[in-house]
């Protein structure tokens, strides 16, 4: 037997026995995505089981490091561990901006300090974050922020606005674009992490289309933040953003895989045949994708992928996702369209149908990511 | 295992580098159309082929070939594709090859195709549609063999090649997979049409009036023609959605390239947003197709039990997003592109005879929602 089927046997056992039943049945609401956080209410207590003994054993970043919170894992075991928790169908014990987010982030430029301070409390998801990114005058042209940081000496001085903030209301902490000064566009932004319980941090939730308020306004009015919560240098922001953009990317891209590993027109059973036409060519270009996904990821562990390429699989991805719930919503005809009955599970169709609109704007717009591509990848100029 | 190891990256620099200089779409194409080749490829290139192991990719190491597997053909198709080679690589080395392995034409034959001398063809559609299960060409006993009767349409390379292997029905009727025999037909025992395709190559039309085949013709058991047959689908279908991809990929350079060099309104066409994100799409298309088909081809080489669904998913994308390279690529090149002189309608010529080759993109969309249960 190889280490790796080691591994694998040692880790198939311990889920067995540490996995609650309850943590592997398909999630039935959205209280069932565990958020961690100073404010969170386990809504049971298998729930709160399964994230501490994950947590304890560094399984909610298993490829961080141990002194950070991880269990050190190398990828190819990483790997084994997420195909035996879906094997029995185990649910991700932590949905984290933290873990997906500001953790690479933290690992690449956080000082040590840093480090220590921030990503254990992630891996135990002990502290929400936010995000900071979007302003009402900065979304394709996130460069263009305006949210500045003063210098005072002793303290950073934060005041301007964010907008589309998911979670901010839920969130305990939040990594902010700012500017810190004004001679340069990207080269005057720096990367602050700071408390969204200080004095002058404000958040007003904003009602979407879906019906449902994931993103929030939020409003900092003389927030006083201490000299070491930049991550990075000052002014050097912008290289740790599009960083952390290049790992938003990826999860986001993520959506394009669906997560049910059938093919969706075994799933919906179309009885038009212009409709199943259409759905099964959905499935020829989703199934292509979920070959490209794995590929991608190999490839960028292996170092072998473009920096780029993240962007291309954003793209693809959300525009994947969209056609997948036009799809559904077709096939769901008149019934798709119930928005608040319980045979529809509260318009769960037409909810997450209107949900994916905003994948292909969150995290960078198509277009953006088009331009990327087109600039950095086929080297055209002007892009 | 989606990274290629360093046998596979070698393999198809090698491969690259050959066509680089042999294949190029000036060099080996035009020649063989302009001079009225009647084989539509060079017999000398072939023997090149041959000459660097490439024709025995798939034939067993024992039998004195390389004993690759998918993904290596694949490697290999992508950059013919690429540089638009004529050859009959993907007919001989690939289907063929792997039709009568561990059969007992595999003596036979393997020899003259590994020395790049032997061509095979594979003849399957009686309709415009690629439909095997549909085969009605009848194959009754006759003494100690049998007697072919019917026709044979779209058999590429038929014409010039050594032996077709043609699907019969020995059992059965028209729709059933089984009752099909597969049967090796030697040069000159049918009478054949040769078509001029699309895109300069070379395929017969084949008419079988009472032809009389030994009975040691038979390739594989009889009415258990499915299996060599599927066998030699999958590997074609996934041959060809590669060497789509690498139509795709150099349909789409040639046009970057272009973008980067044609001037309008006092700058680069590539400067304008309307052309670099349809360049952009098309280069993650692209990228996609290639995983799909190198998806599709390790599950060939391991026997995985998605391997049918995953090589009809990789026809039906390759097929598709090499269409809309074509496509793309004739239309930014402007008038240009219209013209013979250049090369990038030879992707487009090429693309439409390879769309075809095995299955369309709506035969294979079609397999997707058969073997998915809808």
């Amino acid at each position: 037997m190889t280490d790796l089927d080691t591994f694998r046997s040692e880790t198939r056992e311990w889920l067995e026995a540490n996995c609650p039943p309850e943590m592997r049945e398909p999630m039935r609401s959205e209280v069932d995505a565990c958020w961690g956080g100073r404010n969170w209410t386990f809504s049971s207590e298998a729930q709160r089981l399964w994230l501490e003994r994950m947590v304890e054993r560094g399984w909610t970043v298993p490829h961080w490091p141990k002194e950070y919170g991880g269990a050190g894992l190398s990828p190819p075991e990483a790997k084994v561990l997420k195909e035996e928790m879906a094997r029995i169908g185990a649910r991700n014990p932590l949905y984290s901006f933290g873990i997906s987010m500001l953790g690479p982030a933290l690992l690449k430029f956080g000082s040590e300090e840093q480090k220590k301070r921030f990503l254990p409390e992630i891996a135990r998801g002990e502290i929400r974050w936010c995000q900071g990114y979007s302003e009402p005058g900065a979304g394709s042209d996130l460069a263009g922020l305006q949210t500045k940081a003063e210098d005072k000496v002793d303290h950073w001085l934060v005041n301007g606005q964010k907008v589309w903030t998911s979670y901010a209301d839920k969130a305990d902490w939040i990594f902010c674009l700012v500017r810190t000064s004004t001679e340069s566009k990207q080269g005057g932004i720096s990367f602050l992490l700071f408390d969204m319980a200080t004095p002058g941090v404000s958040t007003r939730p904003i009602l979407l289309i879906s019906g449902n308020s994931p993103f929030c306004e939020t409003f900092f009015d003389d927030v006083k933040v201490p000299k070491d919560q930049v991550v990075g240098d000052v002014n050097r922001g912008w290289d740790v953003a599009k960083y952390l953009l290049g790992h938003e990317r990826e999860m986001i891209a993520g959506m394009g895989l669906g997560g049910t590993g059938g093919t969706l027109g075994a799933a919906l059973k179309p009885d038009d045949p212009f409709l199943r036409a259409e759905i099964a060519a959905f499935d020829v270009d989703a199934l292509a994708f979920a070959a490209m996904s794995e590929r991608f990821f190999e490839m960028f562990k292996a170092g072998e992928a473009h920096p780029a390429s993240p962007s291309m699989m954003k793209y693809a991805g959300t525009e994947l996702n969209k056609r997948r719930h036009e799809l559904i919503m077709a096939a769901g005809g008149s019934d798709a369209l119930e928005w608040d009955s319980e045979r529809s599970k509260n318009g769960k169709a037409p909810r997450d149908w209107l949900r994916t609109k905003a994948n292909s704007i969150e995290g960078g717009t198509s277009e953006i990511q088009l331009n990327i591509v087109a600039k950095h990848i086929l080297g055209l100029r002007g892009a | 295992m989606a990274l290629l190891t360093d046998d596979q990256k070698m393999l198809q620099e090698t491969t690259a580098s050959f066509l680089r200089e042999e294949g190029s779409p000036a060099k080996q194409l035009r020649h063989w159309r302009d001079t009225g080749c009647t084989d539509g490829y060079g017999t000398a290139l072939w023997k090149q082929f041959g000459e660097l192991g490439l024709t025995g990719i798939c034939i067993p190491e024992e039998q004195g070939g390389l004993g690759l597997g998918a993904v290596e053909a694949a490697l290999v198709l992508e950059e013919i594709g690429r540089n638009l080679t004529p050859s009959p690589f993907l007919t001989t080395a690939v289907v063929g090859a792997r039709a009568i392995a561990g059969t007992a034409h595999a003596e036979r034959w393997f020899p003259g195709i590994l020395s790049g001398e032997t061509v095979l063809a594979l003849a399957i559609e009686e309709s415009r549609r690629h439909a095997p299960e549909q085969t009605a060409l009848s194959a009754e006993r006759r003494g100690n063999g049998f007697l072919l009767n019917g026709a044979k349409q779209f058999v590429v390379h038929g014409n010039s090649a050594d032996m077709v292997l043609t699907v019969a029905r020995t059992a059965g009727s028209p729709g059933e997979i089984e009752g099909l025999t597969l049967f090796a037909v030697p040069k000159g025992a049918v009478e054949v049409d040769s078509v001029t395709l699309a895109d300069s190559s070379k395929a017969a039309r084949m008419n079988f009036d009472n032809v009389e085949l030994d009975a040691d013709a038979v390739v594989g058991e009889v009415d258990g023609g499915w299996t060599p047959l599927s066998r030699a689908l999958n590997a074609g279908r996934a041959g060809a959605a590669a060497e789509l991809v690498g139509v795709a990929a150099g349909a789409t350079a040639m046009t970057v390239d272009y973008l980067k060099q044609r001037k309008q309104f006092g700058k680069l066409i590539g400067e304008f947003q309307a052309l670099q994100h349809r360049a952009a799409h098309l280069y993650g298309e692209i990228e996609i197709a290639r995983a799909a088909v190198l998806k599709a081809a390790e599950l060939v080489d391991s026997g995985g039990d998605k391997a049918e669904l995953m090589v009809a998913v990789a026809k039906a994308k390759a097929a598709a997003v090499s269409k809309l390279a074509v496509q793309e690529g004739v239309q930014m090149h402007g008038g240009i592109g219209m013209t013979d002189e250049h090369d990038i309608g030879l992707y487009m010529k090429r693309d439409a005879v390879l769309g075809e080759v095995f299955g369309d993109v709506y035969y294979h969309r079609r397999r997707v929602a058969e073997l998915s249960g809808y």
